[in-house]
C-alpha cells in the first residue's frame, strides 16, 4: 500500500513540475494544484498509512492515527485555495495589463523573435 | 526618576530626537532649523554636564542596560577621559558649524534637510564615543557611514556630490564591516563585548594567535574611515559637500573616529611589531604623501583635504610608536588639528561664498578686500603650519622629539626623523601657500563679484577656534592640561607618563628639525612655479577615482554576469534552476547517510480498490500534463485526481481531510472556470524539442526524489509528539475530534496566522480585480456563440430548494466539529459552496439583492472573534488563546458542550465564508461586466 501512496506522490510531482516549467499561465497554476495535492499527501503520510483508526477519542479503542499531520494539512489545503485563487487573478490582471498570458509577460511578436533566434543558435 | 542614571544615552540620543524636529520646523522658517539644531546640540551639552567631573576624579562612569542577555550584550554607555575630550569636540565645534551654516547655505538649499542630517551625524558621532560595548560602537560607526554618505550628498543635484559621497559610503562601509569582524573575534577571545573586559585583557589578546587577524581587520576599519593610505582617496572627492559639512566631518568627527578606536583600543592592540609596522608604516606613507600633494591643489578645499589626510597619518604614525608619550602628543594633535583645521575650512567657505570660486590661481590679494578674516586664516594657517607660540608648533615638538626616541632600538629608526621633516617641510610649504597666494600675491584674476567681510556673525566660530588655537599655543598649561591628562589616563588605561607642555625647551633637535622646516619651506614654496612643472611632467597621474570606479564597475559587470548564468529573464529558466537545486541537495542528503533507503517497518497490503484509485489517478495526472494544450478538459481531469485524493484520505483514517478536499475541490474548480474564460482557450504547442527533453528529465527527477523520500519515512517506525494531544484532547480541550481540537485549540495561534493569510488573499483579488477591463471572447473554443440563457429553471429551481438544507448542512458540520469530523473550516467551505450555488443558478443581480451582506464585514467580523477569544484568555491572566468548556444541560436538546474554542471556530467559519465568497463573486462580476461589454460591441 505504501508503494502505491509512494508512486501516486511522485506522479503527481512530476506532472506538477512538468507543468510549471510551462510558458503559460494557466498551465503553471494547474501544475501549481497538482504540486498542492502531491505536497499535501506527502506531509499527511508523514503520520504513516493507518486504516480505520480515525482521531477520534473514544472508549472503545486506543488506537489511534497521528492527529497532528492531518491538522497541519487541512490548513495546508484551505491555504493551497487561497493562493491558487490569488495566482490564477494575477495571470488575469497579467493578460489584462500585457495582452497575453505568457509568464515573463512578453509579447508574442518578441516571442517569436526570440524563438528564431534560439533556432538560429542551435543551428 | 533620577535623569542621571540615563543620561549618557540621552546624550547620543538627543540628536536623533531632534533631527525629525529641526527637518519640521523648516516647514515655518528656514531659519527655525537652525536654531533648533543649535538648542539640541546644547541641550546634549547640557545633560552631559552634569557628570563631567567623573573622568577628573580618575573615575569611568558606566550605565548599562541588559540587551541580548543570552549573547552577553548589553546596551551599554561609558564615559570617561578619552570620551569625554571627543564629546566636548563634537558638540563643540557642532555648536560652531551649526552657527557657520546658518549663514553659509544659500536660500535655495533646504535648511530643514541640512540640519536634520547633520544632527544624525553628530548622534552617530557622540554614540562611537560614548559606546562601552563594542558591538554598539560599531553599530553607530556605521551610522555614521550613511549619515556622512547624506551630508556629502547634499547637493544631490551634482554628480561630483553623488560621487564622492557613493565612494566615501564604499569605503567607509565596507571598513565598518571589516571591523565588525574584528570586534567579533575579540569578543570571542575575551568572552565580552564590555569595553571594560576587553581594556583588562590586553594580554590575553597580543597572545591569541588570531591577533593578526583582530589586528588587519581593526585597523581596517581605522584606515578606511581616517583616510590612510591606501584608503585616502574618498576624502579628497567628500570635498564636493557644502564647507560646513568638510569642516565639521574632516577636522573633528568623521575622520578622527578612526583615530578615536586606535586610542581607545590602545592597550589593547599596540606595542607589537605588527602594530608597529602597520600603524606606523600607513601613518608615515599618509603623512608624507599628503603633505606633498597638497602642495600642487589649486583648489582650497583640495589643499586642506589633503593637509586633512597628513595630519591623520602623522597621528596614526605617533600611535605606531606604541610609547605612552607618543599616545600623549597624538591626542593633543587631535586636538589641535580639530581646531585648526576647523577654522581654515570655515574660511575657505567665506573666500568661497565671497569670492565665487576656490581656484587659488584665482583669488589672490584678499588681504585688503576682507583683512579680518585674512589674520584669522594666516593664525591658523601658521598653527598648521608649527609656528612657535601656535598650539601646533606644541604637538609638533612632541611630535618630532617621539620620532627621534620612540624606536631607538630598531635599525631603520635614524630614516624616520629624515621622512618626518621632509613631510614637515611640505607641510610649510602649503600652509605658506595658503596664506600668500590667497591674501597677498596680487591681485584677483576674474573674479564676477567684488570680496568683502562676510556677515559678522559667520565669522564668529572662526574667531573662537582661532582664539583656541592662540590660547592653547601660548599657555597650554592653563587650556588644555586637565583634558588632556584624563584623556590620556583613559586612552593608557593607566597613570598618563610625565610630560611638559613647556614653550620653551631649550636649544634641541626638535626645535632644530622645526626650524630645518620652516625654512626649507619657505624655499621649497619660493620655487614652487618649478616644483609644478617638475611634478607635472615627470611623475605619472594616479586617479584613484577612475581605478576605484573601474573596480566596482567590474565588480558590477562580474555579480550581473553571476546572475544572469541562472536568471535570464525568464521565470521557466529560474524555476529550472530552483527545482533542480531542490532535488541535487535532496539527492545529496541521501548519499550522506550509509542506513538503507528503506526501512522495515511492516507495511499494509495493498488491495484491488486501491491499485484501480492510484491507476485513475496517475492516468489523470498524466493526461492533465499531456493534454495542458486544451485547457478546459485538463481543468476537468484535474478534478478527477482531487477527488481520489479526499477519496484516498477517507481510506487513511482522515475524514477530516477528506471533507476538507472535497469543499476546496468544489470552490478550486469553479474558480478555475471563472477565470479559463479570459484566457486563451488553448496553449500554443512548444516547439522546442531540446526544453521539452529538458523539462521531461527534470520533472521526472523531481518525482522520483520525492517518492523516494516519501517512501523512505513510510518504512520506518517513528515517535511523535501527537501522544500529548490524543491524551489531552479531551480533558483538556473538551472535544474528541483532536483534528480539531489541535487547529482550534492546542495549536490555536498557527490557525490564527492562516485566516489572517486567508482574508488578506480575499482582499488582495478584491484590490487586484477593481477596475480590471477584460472583454469576453464572443464564441467559444468551437467558434459556438455563447448561450443567452445563462440561469437554467430546473437549477434554479433545485438550488433554491436545496438553500436551507445546504446551510443546515453547514452549521451541523460545524456544530459537531469539536468532537466528530468537521469545524470551522469545512463548514466556511461548504456554505460557500451554498452561497455559491445562488450565484450560478440565478445570476449575481438576483443572488444580491436577496442576500444583503458584505463579505468584506464577514471577514472582519470573523477576524476579530478570533482575536477577541484571544485577547478574552489574556484580560483573565491566562496566556493568549486559553481556551475553556462547560455542560450545559438544554430541554429537548439533553446535555450539552459549549466550549470558548467555538467562537474562534466561528471566527475561522466566518473568515472562511467571506474570503471564498468574495473572491468568486468579484471573478463572476467581472465575467458578468464582460458579457454585456461584449454585447454593447456586438451592437
Amino acid at each position: 500500500m505504501e508503494w502505491l501512496v509512494a508512486i501516486a506522490i511522485g506522479v503527481m510531482t512530476s506532472c506538477g513540475v512538468y507543468l510549471v516549467l510551462r510558458a503559460r499561465t494557466f498551465p503553471l497554476v494547474l501544475g501549481l494544484t497538482l504540486i498542492s495535492y502531491a505536497v499535501n499527501v506527502f506531509l499527511f503520510v508523514m503520520g504513516r498509512l493507518q486504516i480505520g483508526e480515525a482521531a477520534i477519542i473514544s472508549a472503545d479503542t486506543t488506537k489511534y492515527t497521528d492527529p497532528l499531520p492531518q491538522a497541519l494539512v487541512l490548513t495546508a489545503i484551505v491555504i493551497a485555495f487561497g493562493m491558487t485563487a490569488f495566482l490564477i487573478v494575477l495571470a488575469l490582471k497579467a493578460r489584462s495589463e500585457l495582452g497575453n498570458d505568457h509568464v515573463d509577460g512578453m509579447s508574442y511578436v518578441a516571442e517569436e523573435q526570440e524563438k528564431k533566434t534560439a533556432v538560429g543558435d542551435s543551428k | 526618576m533620577n535623569l542621571l542614571a540615563f543620561n549618557l544615552p540621552l546624550v547620543a540620543l538627543i540628536p536623533f530626537l531632534g533631527a525629525p524636529i529641526a527637518a519640521w520646523a523648516a516647514r515655518f522658517n528656514r531659519l527655525a532649523s537652525a536654531w533648533v539644531a543649535g538648542i539640541v546640540t546644547f541641550l546634549s551639552l547640557l545633560i552631559l554636564m552634569p557628570v563631567v567631573h567623573i573622568p577628573f576624579d580618575n573615575d569611568t562612569l558606566i550605565q548599562s542596560w541588559s540587551w541580548l542577555p543570552a549573547l552577553g550584550l548589553d546596551f551599554a554607555f561609558r564615559l570617561d577621559g578619552l570620551s569625554l575630550l571627543f564629546s566636548f569636540l563634537i558638540l563643540l565645534i557642532g555648536l560652531l558649524v551649526i552657527l557657520y551654516a546658518r549663514y553659509y547655505l544659500s536660500p535655495q538649499d533646504s535648511m530643514g534637510r541640512f540640519f536634520a542630517y547633520m544632527l544624525m551625524f553628530m548622534g552617530s558621532m557622540l554614540g562611537i564615543v560614548l559606546s562601552e560595548n563594542l558591538i554598539q560602537l560599531v553599530i553607530f560607526w556605521e551610522l555614521t557611514s550613511l549619515t556622512s554618505f547624506l551630508l556629502i550628498s547634499y547637493w544631490q543635484y551634482s554628480q561630483d556630490a553623488r560621487d564622492g559621497a557613493r565612494m566615501a559610503l564604499t569605503i567607509t562601509g565596507a571598513g565598518g564591516l571589516a571591523m565588525l569582524a574584528g570586534v567579533l573575534m575579540i569578543g570571542n577571545i575575551v568572552g565580552s563585548f564590555n569595553l571594560t573586559d576587553v581594556l583588562a585583557s590586553g594580554d590575553l589578546i597580543r597572545q591569541n594567535e588570531h591577533y593578526l587577524t583582530v589586528l588587519v581587520l581593526i585597523l581596517l576599519g581605522v584606515f578606511t574611515k581616517s583616510a590612510q593610505f591606501p584608503f585616502h582617496f574618498w576624502l579628497p572627492h567628500a570635498m564636493a559637500a557644502p564647507t560646513p559639512v568638510s569642516a565639521y566631518l574632516h577636522s573633528a568627527t568623521m575622520v578622527k573616529a578612526g583615530i578615536f578606536v586606535l586610542a581607545r583600543l590602545f592597550p589593547v592592540l599596540s606595542g607589537t611589531e605588527a602594530w608597529g609596522w602597520l600603524v606606523g608604516g600607513a601613518g608615515m606613507i599618509t603623512m608624507v604623501l599628503g603633505a606633498y600633494t597638497a602642495l600642487f591643489k589649486h583648489d582650497l578645499k583640495g589643499l586642506l583635504a589633503y593637509s586633512t589626510i597628513s595630519h591623520l597619518g602623522l597621528i596614526t604614525l605617533l600611535f605606531g610608536f606604541s610609547t605612552k608619550l607618543a599616545a600623549v602628543a597624538a591626542i593633543f594633535h587631535i586636538i589641535n588639528h580639530a581646531t585648526f583645521k576647523a577654522s581654515l575650512f570655515m574660511v575657505a567657505g567665506i573666500i568661497d561664498h565671497e569670492c565665487g570660486t576656490r581656484d587659488m590661481r584665482k583669488v589672490n590679494g584678499l588681504l585688503k578686500y576682507m583683512p579680518h578674516t585674512a589674520v584669522l586664516a594666516m593664525i591658523a594657517a601658521s598653527a598648521m603650519a608649527g609656528v612657535p607660540l601656535l598650539n601646533g608648533f606644541l604637538s609638533k615638538e612632541m611630535f618630532f622629539q617621539q620620532s627621534l626616541v620612540a624606536t631607538d632600538h630598531h635599525p631603520l629608526s635614524w630614516a624616520i626623523p629624515i621622512i618626518v621633516t621632509f613631510g614637515a617641510v611640505f607641510s610649510v610649504a602649503y600652509s605658506l601657500r595658503f596664506i600668500h597666494d590667497v591674501f597677498f600675491n596680487g591681485e584677483p584674476q576674474g573674479l564676477t563679484k567684488t570680496p568683502h567681510e562676510p556677515p559678522r556673525f559667520m565669522r564668529i566660530p572662526v574667531d573662537i577656534l582661532v582664539l583656541l588655537c592662540l590660547g592653547v599655543g601660548m599657555v597650554p598649561v592653563l587650556i588644555v592640561a586637565p583634558i588632556l591628562t584624563v584623556a590620556v589616563a583613559a586612552s593608557l588605561q593607566g597613570v598618563p607618563p610625565d610630560y611638559s607642555l613647556a614653550i620653551w625647551h631649550g636649544f634641541n633637535l626638535p626645535l632644530l628639525m622645526s626650524s630645518i622646516a620652516l625654512v626649507f619651506g619657505a624655499i621649497v614654496y619660493f620655487y614652487r612655479e618649478k616644483l609644478f612643472r617638475w611634478h607635472d611632467e615627470n611623475l605619472p597621474r594616479v586617479d584613484a577615482k577612475t581605478l576605484f570606479n573601474r573596480v566596482t564597475h567590474g565588480l558590477l559587470v562580474l555579480s550581473g554576469k553571476i546572475s544572469r548564468l541562472f536568471d535570464r529573464g525568464s521565470l521557466q529558466n529560474a524555476i529550472s534552476w530552483v527545482l533542480l537545486s531542490g532535488v541535487a541537495a535532496t539527492l545529496y542528503g541521501f548519499l550522506q547517510f550509509d542506513s538503507p533507503l528503506f526501512g522495515d517497518r511492516t507495511l499494509l497490503d495493498a488491495n484491488l480498490l486501491t491499485m484501480v484509485q492510484v491507476g485513475i489517478l496517475i492516468v489523470a495526472s498524466i493526461l492533465t500534463a499531456v493534454m495542458h494544450h486544451k485547457r478546459l478538459v485538463a481543468l476537468i481531469i484535474i478534478g478527477v485526481i482531487g477527488l481520489i485524493v479526499s477519496l484516498g484520505f477517507v481510506k487513511f483514517s482522515a475524514p477530516d481531510l477528506a471533507l476538507t478536499q472535497l469543499s476546496v475541490e468544489v470552490v478550486t474548480i469553479v474558480l478555475l472556470l471563472l477565470a479559463l474564460f479570459f484566457l486563451p482557450q488553448h496553449s500554443p504547442q512548444e516547439r522546442s524539442h531540446k526544453r521539452l527533453t529538458r523539462d521531461l528529465v527534470l520533472s521526472v527527477s523531481a518525482g522520483v526524489t520525492v517518492m523516494l523520500l516519501a517512501m523512505a519515512v513510510m518504512t520506518r517506525d517513528y515517535s511523535s509528539i501527537s501522544g500529548f494531544f490524543l491524551e489531552n484532547s479531551k480533558p483538556g480541550g473538551g472535544g474528541t475530534n483532536v483534528v480539531n481540537v489541535i487547529l482550534v485549540d492546542f495549536r490555536g495561534f498557527d490557525t490564527l496566522g492562516e485566516i489572517v493569510v486567508l482574508a488578506l488573499a480575499g482582499l488582495g483579488i478584491f484590490a487586484l480585480l477593481e477596475n480590471l477591463r477584460l472583454p469576453a471572447p464572443l464564441r467559444d473554443i468551437d467558434g459556438r456563440e455563447w448561450s443567452h440563457d445563462p440561469h437554467p429553471p430546473i437549477m434554479q429551481t433545485l438550488t433554491r430548494l436545496l438553500f436551507p438544507l445546504m446551510l443546515m448542512v453547514a452549521v451541523f458540520i460545524f456544530m459537531r466539529g469539536h468532537n466528530l469530523p468537521g469545524g470551522g473550516f469545512i463548514a466556511g467551505l461548504i456554505a460557500a459552496v451554498a452561497l455559491i450555488s445562488q450565484y450560478l443558478a440565478n445570476g449575481i443581480a438576483w443572488t444580491n439583492a436577496r442576500i444583503k451582506v458584505d463579505m468584506h464585514k464577514v471577514i472582519a467580523i470573523g477576524l476579530t472573534a478570533a482575536f477577541v477569544t484571544g485577547f478574552a484568555a489574556m484580560f483573565l491572566s491566562y496566556p493568549f488563546l486559553t481556551t475553556t468548556f462547560t455542560y450545559l444541560k438544554w430541554p429537548i436538546v439533553g446535555k450539552f458542550e459549549i466550549a470558548s474554542a467555538m467562537i474562534f471556530d466561528l471566527g475561522v467559519f466566518l473568515v472562511v465564508v467571506g474570503a471564498t465568497v468574495l473572491i468568486l463573486v468579484e471573478l463572476g462580476k467581472l465575467s458578468h461586466a464582460s458579457h454585456s461589454l461584449a454585447q454593447q460591441e456586438k451592437k
